[in-house]
């Protein structure tokens, strides 16, 4: 392998509205080599890729492509200059043939004009390098996601580039075609080209990567050959812990005050799609089970399951002893479920609304008469959430939006406390809330839990699992691998299932 | 994969046009004189001006957007026109398709520069060129030029063909081949189904998107032009409803108002299909049986364009049900 770097980024930097995104980041590719770039969700992966190819301009730091200063301001310069890439999201046009989504941009021209039949050809011959054989001239929408996957890939390589970005090009592929992805990055490889490839499937890693970069908070931790460095060291350097460690008490979760109760709801063997695959785990009145794992392992697609906002395709799931299979988070309402999602924004909060309008909009139905919402009962039941759950604000008619993530927290779980739960999900409940907060939301879980509720609580926060949970599951790749109890949950533990896939200290799950 | 007989391009690209046959047979059927030299010439003369606004609108809701200020530029566009006509032919013509082009500019600097949605954009530029027209025209009708041969970009003859007609087919000659075999025209498709992608993909969607507004601007101008030559006179307060009567005429002839899916040939069925209509309840008047006022046009009309959109509406879902299966 050449010595010189084909890409050399150095001390990035990259701010969002003040909130530093990278700082000092630095990622370094080597030519026709396949380099693995690793991170948990929000350590600047996508925010790096996005600055090499133009769609974010950076806000310090130099960029050297095949030696010379790069400097790019939109998709079509970086692609121009030899980089393509591969966005996580498909980010194709559904309602176009498949040969315009592969061939735009470098279309082949007969007399002036656009060589349809030319273009056709192309496309087929491409696409012919995985296998496939579709028609073509029909839109890509009439194609299932693997192929408008295939269809992405097809598009990046055709445009005969230096180096090939792949952001998580499998997730939406099963195992057959990955393996021809695989097959392609290895002739990409053998033709000179470099690939840069994020995946959090760290099988995938070793089998196809020579290198990684590994990111955590915006920064470059740490570089290493893929031959050089084990599945326990890659997960602790992306979560940021040393294995051999042991920590004092860093989160606000207190021991437990009670045992664990008769189980609420058991599921068995759940699959769904391809990142569910095998799913099982059960959680008890009055415990918090805790679900670990990497981005990507079927952790919250697990919860929507539970929730009815997708279907299962295979499995069991029982709910207080009936037979449970939810077809809208109506059904799953219905049946005591509650589920604050991750991201409080896109699915939780009317910006606009009030602290008060905004904790029993669900609760509509139940405190009107014939469409009219008797106000007073409406202000006995926020006044009484808000003093026991300590929100913070000036009263139940201020803008929920005026109030900070905590508190913002703390209205979403009242909203689904007053539906009386038995059984509430919570993923990543202290995500973006600062420290002072993220003390006092567990503690509430905590307390909440205490009082009889069973909670399922997604984090990935080693802390917030290792000593919020009494049971933790770990999920790997859209299966439980390995479950922890009592003693048993230590952050080692925790790691080397997550790498591992099994780990020494546990029996098996449960069945 | 088994083979489909597509039902989106049989309805939503022929649909128009097969409706457009039945209208006419309908017409033959029922009216005399309805296919007959006289009738036919003057239908296409006074739909040509409609078919340019149409072609240009086409390309602009291709793209997800939206241009309302179609009728006030071209009824700038004819004042500046009939200003221009008194020093010749191209003076006007450089004139209307000038003050369109000025009209365009501004709509794709505020589109792709200033992200202003197009909709509020255009809003704004259909005031401000309507209230340009009346100021350019003193608030009064600008007779045009007869000296200069003028008038016979809207009146006359090319052999028995209408020169407006004959203008307005080029243009959708052109606007077809660009559409179908220039990347420019594949981009303003793809930008329709998904910009972000589109931009992601590397190609110039802010550039094919300004060229569109420019597009509109300059073939509402033109539009312009011929409405002057055709009724002798720069009309400042013509063109009230056009931008409509253009969303329709695209709608009806299968594009996608929300961009994406789209064809230049059945907007101009779109065109004729809206313009018979109007046409054969002139006859039916004629006729003397009924007397339908001229706002059942409108009625007709907008029941037309209420039917196709639900029609897009069902195959569309029927889509989206197929790709998740």
């Amino acid at each position: 392998m050449a010595d010189t770097p084909l890409l050399s980024m150095s001390r990035v930097e990259k701010r969002f509205a003040g909130i530093p995104a990278l700082s000092g980041a630095s990622l370094e590719i080597l030519p026709g080599e396949v380099h693995a770039l690793i991170g948990q969700n929000g350590a600047g992966k996508s925010t790096m890729i996005k600055v090499l190819t133009g769609y974010h301009r950076r806000d310090g730091g130099t960029v050297t492509f095949a030696g010379e200063p790069f400097e790019v301001h939109s998709p079509h310069q970086a692609q121009a200059s030899g980089i393509s890439t591969i966005y996580q999201e498909i980010n194709l046009v559904p309602l176009r043939s498949v040969t315009e989504n592969i061939c735009l941009g470098r279309e082949q021209r007969r007399f002036g004009l656009l060589d349809w039949n030319a273009m056709h050809r192309e496309a087929e011959r491409l696409l012919s390098t995985f296998g496939i054989r579709i028609d073509v001239r029909r839109p890509l929408m009439d194609f299932n996601t693997a192929t408008q996957q295939m269809v992405a890939i097809a598009r990046a390589i055709g445009f005969s580039a230096r180096l090939v970005i792949m952001d998580e090009p499998t997730s939406s592929l099963d195992d057959k075609e990955v393996a021809v992805l695989f097959r392609v990055i290895r002739q990409l490889k053998a033709d000179g080209v470099s690939v840069i490839f994020v995946s959090h499937k760290l099988d995938e890693l070793y089998e196809v990567c020579d290198r990684v970069t590994i990111m955590r908070d915006g920064k470059t931790v740490r570089v290493a050959d893929m031959d050089k460095i084990d599945k326990l060291d890659l997960v602790s350097a992306m979560l940021g812990r040393d294995v051999g460690r042991s920590d004092g008490h860093a989160t606000a979760f207190a021991e437990r005050q009670r045992s664990a109760g008769e189980i609420v709801l058991q599921a068995q063997n759940l699959a769904a799609g391809h990142a569910v695959r095998d799913v099982s785990f059960a959680v008890k009145r009055g415990e918090i089970v805790g679900f670990a794992g990497l981005l990507g392992a079927g952790r919250t697609e697990t919860a929507r399951v539970l929730f009815g906002i997708d279907r299962a395709q295979a499995g069991s799931i029982r709910m207080e002893g009936q037979a449970y299979d939810p077809k809208s988070p109506k059904d799953a309402i219905g049946a005591g479920l509650g589920f604050v999602t991750e991201d409080r924004k896109l699915e939780g909060i009317v910006p606009e609304l009030s602290v008060a309008e905004n904790l029993t909009l669900a609760l509509f139905p139940r405190i009107s008469r014939r469409g009219i919402i008797s106000e007073r009962q409406q202000r006995e039941l926020v006044e009484s959430f808000i003093k026991q759950l300590g929100i913070k604000c000036s009263g139940p008619g201020q803008k929920i939006r005026e109030l900070s993530g905590g508190n913002q927290q703390k209205v979403l779980l009242a909203r689904w406390l007053a539906t009386h739960p038995r059984l509430l999900i919570l993923d990543e409940p202290t995500r973006g809330i600062d420290v002072g907060a993220k003390g006092e939301i567990q503690r509430l879980i905590r307390s909440l839990a205490d009082q009889g509720l069973a909670v399922l609580m997604i984090s990935s926060e080693l802390e917030e699992i290792v000593e919020g949970a009494d049971r933790v599951f770990v999920l790997r790749e859209g299966r439980t691998v390995a479950e922890l109890d009592g003693e048993a949950i230590t952050e080692a533990g925790v790691l080397d299932a997550m790498a591992h896939g099994h780990s020494h200290q546990i029996e098996q799950v449960a069945s | 994969m088994k083979r489909r007989v597509d039902m989106r391009v049989l309805l939503g690209t022929y649909g128009v046009v097969v409706a457009l046959v039945l209208l006419v047979a309908f017409g033959w059927w029922r009216y005399e004189n309805f296919l007959g030299m006289f009738n036919v010439m003057s239908v296409l003369r006074y739909n040509s001006m409609f078919a340019l606004v149409a072609l240009g609108m086409c390309f602009v809701i291709m793209t997800g957007g939206i241009d309302l200020s179609v009728g006030s530029t071209a009824a700038l566009g004819s004042v500046a026109a009939a200003l221009g006509s008194h020093y010749g032919i191209i003076p006007g013509i450089v004139g209307g398709v000038g003050a369109g082009l000025l009209v365009g500019t501004v709509n794709g600097t505020l589109v792709t520069r200033l992200n202003i949605m197009p909709f509020i954009a255009t809003l704004a530029t259909m005031l401000a060129a309507s209230g340009a027209a009346l100021l350019l025209a003193n608030n009064q009708s600008v007779s045009i030029s007869y000296e200069t041969g003028f008038m016979n970009l809207g009146q006359g003859n090319i052999w028995i063909l209408p020169i407006p007609a004959v203008i307005a087919a080029l243009a959708y000659v052109a606007g077809s081949v660009i559409l179908n075999f220039t990347s420019a025209g594949r981009t303003v498709l793809a930008i329709g189904g998904n910009e972000d992608a589109t931009n992601m993909m590397g190609l110039r969607t802010e550039r094919i998107k300004f060229l569109t507004y420019l597009a509109s601007g300059s073939l509402a101008g033109l539009a312009g032009v011929i409405l002057a030559a055709q009724f002798g006179a720069g009309q400042p307060i013509e063109g009230v409803g056009w931008e409509l009567f253009a969303i329709a005429a695209v709608v009806v002839g299968g594009t996608l108002l929300t961009g994406g899916m789209g064809s230049v040939g059945t907007t101009l069925a779109g065109v004729l299909l809206l313009g018979i209509l109007f046409n054969m309840l002139n006859f039916e008047n004629g006729m003397g049986w009924i007397s339908l006022s001229a706002y059942w046009q409108s009625v007709i009309r907008g029941g037309f364009l209420l039917v196709v959109v639900i029609i897009q509406a069902r195959l569309m879902s029927k889509e989206a049900k197929h790709v998740t299966s």
